[in-house]
């Protein structure tokens, strides 16, 4: 017997199995730190990812976690697929929360029919807004976009501190925050006396729709054209830049209506935290989902699921909370290397068998 | 008066200009090293992030212990560290060969994680931020009116301008070790046919680069602020970034835009204290938009290195 490695796509059920053995592999790799902290790394594993699932509010908060998850996972998705290495989600969905604060504010007198899709569209334009630069330095200038959109990451971030302490200070509170939208802004809750509000659904829909665009329509055959091979796709005659564009400003407008739903839907004003770095964990999050809608989902649901766990994990066993971010950043890692071995069969024959392919 | 007040203004300019611009003269020319193998680095945030805090706590720790060479120590360490990191940069790009974006952001982003981690662990919760006495200026021209002022600077400034920029430029261009450097991330097939190792000249590269990279962070928290906080880098790196590109990947250059982001670092410090009426945060994103605003002017002229983003694979 010998094992026998072709260059050939793995069988459908080891590449089902990659996720799980990343998993196990990053709990591996992490349960050192566990151990430093003096606490026992199966215990911690227990906290991570089965204690959050073991009663309804739990798996509720889970559910809330992953809501700007899915949609930042979505927007840097889309970009990706795209071949536009939009790394500025963090910045866009700052300037979707500051659009939909500055629409929120002023619907004191509005039902909610007006101000919910007033401030939905507001958090997009906003997005979409925040990642026209980069873009349209890409395509006339042939700058390359990660640098761009992470440092008007910054700027997007001092802006809304800017605002905060200056023209929206709110005089009451001695945090730099905004006032309070109106109520008729808020999101409503999905269930009663829970924090799952209507931005679950929202990036539900945003799922659905990146499945659709990606697979169904000939735009998403076209940007994955372009996201594949940039020469190929511009020679077969599409029109790169155009495509490029759009997939920017959508993915940017996405990221946006992350923001939106963080401020209707759990802080009701705007912080200078609003994002403790959703934009980059939506990088882990594509990467994991390998680009599509489903894995996006899924990946999304489970980052929520350790985002959830590391705070029982700090509270229960006294590990660092920041242990969730060591976990995400290794598991993307260990993703990486793993995905290498889809491209892979490995077997076993018997010496001297003939081949079989 | 008036002529007193802006020399003082001039001098003091100067002076944290060349402050400011030294961790990212440090860490662009680690990055130019690694671009002109082929390689992107973008776990440079994170490796500068992980030199200032490695950096501060094993230095604290020593003075705790009482070792009188506690900052040497520390900085030794965060060269360890960074060295370390770039390594497992090479591990992935140059041996995996899988997409050098997403796995130097997953490295800034675990190297994030681990120095946040790492602070909790060994400073636990507390009210007042740790410190420890910093690196020392030194002054050359002690006296001497403006001189004096402006070439007094830290060891490591004095290193980065004098020292590192000349050294680099010679290695690069004047020995046969940059040849293969450059020659590795113009052309690899050449390299290999030429029986030189393509994965080798990587590696080294990396640990270079990682090197560098993190004595640029260990600066701002042994040298400059004798503490570690967590905005201690806040998007230098992704700065330097932008400054290779600018340099189109030439060491002086790079220095030049090192110069350029700290000129206007220092200029909005000085600004915020003028009595605008504006929030001190607009003048904090001006460096940044100034770095884009270079890119932008600069782009005519950027070619990048043959091989850039492609891992390379014997066919």
């Amino acid at each position: 017997m010998r094992l026998q490695i072709d260059k050939l796509p793995a069988p459908l059920w080891m590449r089902s199995l990659i996720p799980v053995v990343s998993v196990v592999v990053t709990f591996l790799l992490t349960s050192g730190f566990v151990l430093a902290v003096g606490a026992n790394p199966v215990e911690a594993a227990y906290y991570f990812l089965l204690d959050p699932l073991s009663n309804p509010v739990r798996l509720i908060e889970v559910l809330v976690k992953a809501t700007p998850l899915l949609m930042t996972g979505a927007a840097v998705a889309f970009a990706f697929a795209g071949g536009y290495w939009n790394i500025g989600v963090e910045g866009q969905l700052y300037m979707g929360a500051t659009a939909a604060t500055a629409i929120g504010l002023q619907m004191h007198d509005f039902p909610a029919w007006v101000a919910l899709p007033l401030m939905v569209v507001a958090g997009f334009l906003a997005g979409m807004a925040w990642a026209v630069l980069p873009a349209f330095m890409k395509v006339r200038l042939k700058i390359d976009e990660v640098v761009t959109t992470l440092l008007l990451n910054y700027v997007a971030i001092y802006l809304v501190g800017a605002i905060l302490n200056g023209p929206w200070r709110d005089p009451i509170s001695q945090w730099p925050q905004s006032p309070e939208i109106a109520a008729s802004a808020i999101f409503p809750r999905l269930i009663p006396r829970s924090r799952l509000h209507l931005g679950f659904i929202l990036a539900l829909v945003i799922i659905v729709v990146l499945w659709f665009v990606l697979s169904r329509t000939s735009f998403g055959l076209k940007m994955r054209a372009v996201g594949f091979n940039l020469d190929a796709a511009y020679f077969s005659g599409i029109h790169v830049n155009r495509v490029i564009m759009t997939v920017a400003l959508i993915s940017g407008g996405i990221g946006g209506l992350a923001g939106a739903s963080e401020v209707a839907g759990i802080h009701f004003h705007l912080i200078d935290a609003i994002s403790p770095g959703y934009g980059y964990t939506g990088i882990i999050i594509a990467t994991l989902g390998s680009l599509n809608a489903l894995g996006v989902a899924a990946a999304a649901l489970f980052i929520g699921l350790i985002d959830t766990g590391s705070q029982t994990v700090s509270r229960a066993l006294g590990v660092p909370a920041y242990l969730g971010d060591v976990l995400q950043a290794t598991l993307l890692l260990v993703t990486l290397a793993m995905l290498l071995l889809q491209r892979y069969r490995i077997s076993l024959r018997r010496k001297g068998s003939p081949q079989t392919e | 008066m008036q002529e007193a007040l802006t020399t003082t203004f001039l001098v003091g300019l100067i002076t944290a200009t060349l402050r400011v611009a030294t961790p990212l003269v440090y860490a662009a020319i680690g990055e130019v090293f690694t671009e002109r193998a082929g390689i992107l680095n973008l776990g440079i945030e994170g490796i500068m992030f992980l030199g200032a805090f490695v950096g501060f706590a094993t230095a604290y720790t020593a003075d705790q212990a009482g070792m009188a060479g506690y900052l040497w120590i520390g900085l030794f360490s965060a060269i360890i560290a960074g060295i370390l990191m770039g390594f497992l940069m090479a591990f992935f790009s140059v041996t995996l060969g899988v997409n050098q974006h997403v796995s130097g952001l997953g490295i800034t982003l675990l190297c994030t994680g681990l120095s946040l981690f790492g602070f909790r662990l060994v400073f636990g919760e507390r009210a007042v931020l740790p410190s420890i006495d910093p690196f020392p200026q030194l002054s050359l021209f002690e006296g001497i009116p403006v001189l004096g002022d402006i070439f007094s600077q830290y060891l490591l400034t004095y290193v980065a301008f004098l020292v590192l920029v000349p050294l680099s430029w010679w290695l690069l261009f004047r020995t046969s070790l940059g040849l293969n450097i450059r020659a590795v991330g113009e052309n690899p097939e050449a390299v290999d046919a030429a029986g030189l190792s393509v994965f080798r000249t990587r590696y080294l590269v990396l640990a270079l680069g990682g090197g560098l990279m993190a004595i640029g962070g260990a600066f701002l928290s042994l040298a400059q602020l004798g503490a570690f906080t967590p905005g201690i880098i806040a998007g230098r790196g992704w700065v330097c970034i932008a400054l290779v590109i600018f340099a189109r990947w030439q060491p002086v250059r790079a220095m030049l835009g090192a110069l350029l982001f700290g000129g206007v670092f220092a200029l909005q410090l000085r600004l915020q204290t003028m009595g605008f009426e504006l929030p001190f945060e607009i003048f904090l994103a001006l460096p940044y938009l100034v770095t884009i605003a270079a890119l932008a002017l600069a782009s005519r002229h950027v070619s990048y290195p043959g091989a850039y983003l492609k891992p390379y694979r014997r066919e």
